[in-house]
């Protein structure tokens, strides 16, 4: 890492001028298409990124982000929360986990509630930092709690990797790792959709190549941008789609040309299939039931799964979320945040109702961390 | 309400403000403390008196100990008062095991700070606990101060008064994040602890009639914002280009997903002064070692009562809200 300069993360990215270059660029070409676009930005981040920098005030009139399932915490169902929930508070269990995951509640309360109950419960950066944890409590059962879209399974991957190869016997796995496409289709395919481009995320493409999406163009004909974070990427993004309305081509183009290829990182592709094989299904939380849309571990290493070795503790029934959430039609981008009868006020980031308040990628929660209702 | 305290009680943010009126100030009620400010004016404005708790992983970090930070915490709450701090009380809780070198360690870059403020220490108390019951050492630091300009109060900001942080934000939560999670390629960020009472008391000295003043401690300078822009029902508007931050802290807050503004400063202040007396006290200022990047960053409006806005170079604008939660790094 000593070869990164720090600067280099966001230098130019960000640059205002640039930034307000590019907004006089999609006015005019928004200007000369007579219809409206929405584009939906799959992915959390980009949502935080138009958040945080204000990008939905520099739009024209005709052009509307609308937010997507992309995020792994806001789609996580309650009674996976659960599993973890009850996976911590096992005696001999350490729980670790990435981030946010800790402060989701579950029916049972989050894994923050579980810690104050006397649960080891830890965030790691990384998910090799589990290999510490483990070494340091030989007696204790590691369950590395994995979450994430395919940005994340290579690290996960990593892990395995490291376990299986250095024979370590204490850590086992709960896997919860989705994979982007398969909700996009389920969008497109519903009666209500409103989607009509997407803006893709640089990283999982980074991952899986831009490939992924080539049947949303050729069979869906939405157009697809893959992009970069920074304020500078999105706002390119949104004239590259522009453009392909105004010059009748739908098309799936690369924004973030720094590191994105249409193959992407085969060597990192390899081991996620070493390890890891198509779930049947997985609930996702406002979306439901979604076929193939989900990694298990292979059968070879049940042996380190503990949904199999907690199989008789661990309840499969669906649990609903609380009625007046709609994160679900945000989600699927068919409302906003601030459309929620409890927005800002029974549901706020110190007591969630959904998790798309939890999660710092949630929608609900870049809506009330930036105060868009400034405009 | 809750059941448990969590770790996001502590942070400095919401949780921690609904512990503190619910619990504490329900229980203690009296009219100085729920003016809810750094320290506690006593005896008709002549007296502050404050007191903190300090517990920090490491305990060594680049630019500060805590027993550097034990000190410089209680005196500069004495400071935003526009008290110099002269009696303060030490205790301390150490853990079985702990080393008498670093213990020795700790203390002597006390007194060096104690003497920087011109303070002494004249009481104390040392426990040791089995190994366990504590994270190696927690220090209390209670303190006395004179108070040499009265008035100072988070709640009487106006409209059209000027806002200056006296120095680059985020550095101290920052280095404090690198310094835990290993982060090595950030060689030059320290933390910015430092006493600031020879800082407030040249400016006291030059005639600087200081409106409210607050170290941008815990929960950075966003939640002290967030806390004048409520206590005096203003709005407080920023401008994102005039906040100096440095690259390291930006950094730091890029890879793990922070904002500058929420990041913990043990050495930099966040001022409301008059408009008319803003350019003298930047030029004082940026006389001064530990103060010379202070920066007007903005100013109070009547827009958003009880807000805090931050204008961006493009031309958009969104509340800066108080930090919620533990601080944790994004997913991905
Ligand atoms: S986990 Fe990654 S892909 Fe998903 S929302 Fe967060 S940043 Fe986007
Ligand atoms: S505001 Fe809260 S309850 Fe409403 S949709 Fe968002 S997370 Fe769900």
């Amino acid at each position: 890492m000593n070869e990164l300069k720090l600067k280099d993360l966001y230098d130019g990215f960000r640059d205002p001028k640039t930034i307000k270059a590019l907004k006089n660029l999609v006015d005019k070409e928004a200007a000369k298409f007579p219809g409206k676009i929405n584009v939906m930005e799959v992915c959390g981040g980009h949502t935080h990124t138009i958040m945080k920098y204000g990008l939905n005030q520099l739009m024209p009139e005709n052009i509307d982000f609308i937010h997507g399932p992309g995020c792994p915490v806001c789609v996580m169902p309650k009674e996976r929360i659960d599993h973890a929930y009850i996976l911590s508070l096992q005696e001999d269990v350490i729980l670790v986990t990435l981030g946010d995951m800790i402060k989701v509640p579950g029916s049972h309360g989050s894994l923050q509630d579980a810690r104050s109950k006397g649960a080891d419960v830890r965030f790691v950066y990384s998910p090799l930092d589990t290999i510490k944890i483990a070494r340091e409590n030989p007696n204790k059962k590691i369950i590395f709690f994995a979450i994430g879209f395919e940005t994340t399974t290579p690290m996960t991957a990593a892990l395995l990797e490291h376990v299986t190869k250095n024979k370590i016997e204490n850590i086992y796995f709960h896997i919860n790792h989705i994979t982007v496409p398969e909700p996009m289709k389920v969008l497109l395919e519903s009666n209500d959709c409103q989607i009509d481009a997407f803006i893709g995320p640089s990283h999982v493409s980074v991952i899986t190549g831009s490939k992924i999406y080539k049947e949303f163009v050729t069979k869906y004909k939405k157009p697809v941008v893959v992009a970069g974070f920074e304020p500078v990427d999105v706002m390119q993004s949104i004239l590259a789609i522009v453009k392909q309305f105004n010059e009748n081509r739908c098309e799936l183009e690369i924004e973030y040309s720094r590191a994105v290829s249409n193959d992407g990182n085969i060597a990192a592709q390899n081991l996620i299939n070493k390890y890891f094989t198509k779930a049947t299904h997985f609930r996702w939380r406002g979306l439901g039931d979604i076929p193939d849309s989900a990694l298990r571990l292979r059968d070879e290493y049940s042996n380190m799964d503990a949904e199999i070795i907690y199989k008789n503790i661990l309840p499969n029934e669906k649990i609903d979320d609380h009625k007046l959430c709609i994160c679900g039609d945000i989600m699927r981008g068919v409302a906003k945040p601030n459309d929620c009868k409890v927005f800002g006020k029974a549901c706020k980031p110190s007591s969630p109702l959904g998790s798309c308040m939890v999660s710092s990628e949630g929608a609900c929660s870049a809506y009330y961390k930036y105060g868009n209702l400034i405009k | 309400m809750m059941t448990n305290i969590t770790l996001a009680h502590g942070n400095g943010g919401q949780e921690n403000n609904e512990l503190i009126t619910k619990i504490f100030y329900k229980a203690f009620k009296n009219e100085i403390l729920s003016k809810s400010e750094d320290a506690a004016v006593i005896e008709d404005g002549t007296l502050a008196f404050s007191t903190d708790s300090f517990t920090v992983n490491p305990i060594e970090f680049p630019g500060a100990n805590i027993g550097k930070l034990a000190i410089c915490g209680t005196c500069n709450d004495l400071a935003m008062m526009g008290a110099k701090p002269k009696y303060l009380t030490c205790s301390v809780i150490i853990e079985e095991g702990f080393e008498v070198a670093t213990l020795k360690r700790v203390v002597d870059s006390m007194q060096t700070e104690l003497e920087k403020n011109g303070a002494i220490v004249v009481s104390g108390d040392t426990k040791v606990v089995p190994k366990g019951s504590v994270d190696k050492i927690f220090i209390n630091t209670t303190g006395i101060g004179q108070i040499e300009q009265k008035g100072i109060s988070s709640n009487n900001i106006q409209d059209d008064d000027v806002i200056i942080v006296s120095n680059s934000v985020g550095k101290h939560g920052a280095t404090i994040f690198a310094a835990r999670e290993g982060i090595d390629f950030s060689t030059n960020l320290k933390s910015d602890c430092a006493s600031l009472w020879p800082v407030i008391k040249k400016l006291i000295d030059e005639g600087i009639q200081i409106r409210a003043l607050r170290d941008a401690t815990r929960g950075g300078v966003s939640a002290v914002l967030n806390e004048w822009a409520k206590q005096s029902n203003i709005c407080v508007e920023i401008e994102e280009e005039k906040i100096p931050v440095c690259d390291e802290v930006k950094g730091v807050c890029e890879l793990l997903g922070f904002e500058a503004l929420s990041l913990a400063n043990e050495g930099t202040f966040v001022m409301a002064i008059s408009k008319e007396q803003a350019s003298k006290a930047i030029e004082l200022l940026k006389s001064i070692e530990i103060s010379k990047e202070a920066s007007i960053i903005g100013n109070v409006t009547l827009k958003h009562q009880g807000k805090v806005v931050l204008n961006t170079a493009w031309g958009t604008q969104r509340f800066i809200d108080l930090p919620t939660g533990e601080l944790l790094p994004r997913i991905c």
